[in-house]
């Protein structure tokens, strides 16, 4: 089975991603309306379609490949924050990536690009941002491989834990971000961030279901 | 000399700001403007940024001023230590402060430095 996280999986891991976003645009633009500047939905959009265009267009070779043109083309090409921090993500996890991909070793280089995140965004769990859903989804993803789960379990846990992690941010207070200016009116909302990574933990588990 | 950038949501807030610290600082200070996304509206280009770099690089360093949010992030993806540093201050202030010191030929410590010391400037 550890064959299977190739190069064709993280090309549809990110089509899968690209296609969610897509479907989920004005949902995220309107949690972005709730307590930011509206423009999460659109932004993300225009930069993963961006990306599935490079992908086309410079067919990548390795999963290090696909992850490091999806993460510079998000940097470059979204325009919010949400664009490096996310081309931060793919970018550390594709640098990290030993081939062939094992779930234990994407677990791990997961973990150090939720850290990659961490740093550039100076945030961390609690802040009512996309951290609340990344960094549960690689605990759960670093346990379930500890307890033995292939790809497959392990992906849907991760999955799982993210959109938790999402859902749990509606109670806190924005510490980082455009939503902390609003302080106690954050509270209450779905942060857009976090909204938007549970749908890339979602697209992560459906390209190994 | 030293390069100054400043990093803004906005084209006209970074390209005024630029004249401002130029009117003060002189007109030699190497101080460039990259506000605004790829088209110019709101929001944050890595282009822009990495093109007003190039412009005030003369190989003694450059510090970046970012004003808010994604400037911050966007720029803080293009240090370097020692050669292209972040400097967490107020924008108006720290971008004159940067451009007199830049300008009057400090390292880039000292541009850093003087960037820094404008956080604790009272108005009055």
């Amino acid at each position: 089975m550890a064959g299977m996280l190739d190069t064709g999986f993280f090309l549809a891991w990110m089509t899968g991603a690209a296609e969610a976003v897509r479907r989920h645009r004005d949902r995220l633009t309107g949690l972005d309306a709730a307590i930011g500047d509206a423009d999460h939905g659109s932004n993300l959009d225009r930069g993963f379609t961006e990306v599935r265009k490079a992908l086309t267009e410079w067919p990548p070779t390795s999963p290090a490949q696909v992850l490091v043109s999806a993460g510079t083309t998000l940097i470059r090409r979204v325009g919010g924050a949400s664009g490096p921090l996310y081309g931060s993500l793919f970018r550390q996890l594709g640098k990290a990536l030993d081939v062939p991909v094992t779930p234990a070793g994407f677990a791990a280089a997961f973990e150090s690009g939720v850290r990659a995140v961490e740093r550039l965004g100076k945030a961390a769990q609690g802040d009512k941002t996309m951290i609340d859903a990344l960094a549960p989804a690689a605990r759960a993803l670093t346990q379930a491989v500890q307890e033995g789960a292939g790809e497959r379990k392990a992906f849907e846990r991760a999955a799982r834990a993210a959109e938790e992690g999402a859902k749990a941010t509606i109670p806190l207070r924005a510490r980082k971000g455009r939503a902390s200016y609003l302080g106690e009116r954050s509270i209450g909302h779905e942060d857009p961030g976090a909204a938007s990574a549970a749908l890339i933990m979602a697209a992560l588990a459906e390209a190994a279901a | 000399m030293v390069g100054v950038v400043l990093v803004s949501h906005s084209a006209g807030l970074a390209a005024e700001t630029v004249a401002l610290a130029r009117g003060i600082a002189g007109q030699d200070a190497p101080i460039a403007a990259a506000g605004g996304d790829d088209d110019g509206g709101l929001g944050t280009s890595m282009d822009r940024i990495e093109a007003a770099v190039r412009e005030v690089d003369q190989g003694d360093g450059v510090v970046l001023i970012p004003d808010v949010g994604s400037s911050v992030i966007t720029a803080g993806l293009l240090e370097e230590p020692g050669r292209v540093v972040l400097a967490d201050v107020p924008f108006v202030e720290g971008a004159i402060a940067a451009a007199v010191a830049a300008g009057g030929g400090a390292a880039l410590a000292g541009v850093l430095a003087a960037a820094e010391e404008a956080r604790c400037h009272r108005k009055r």
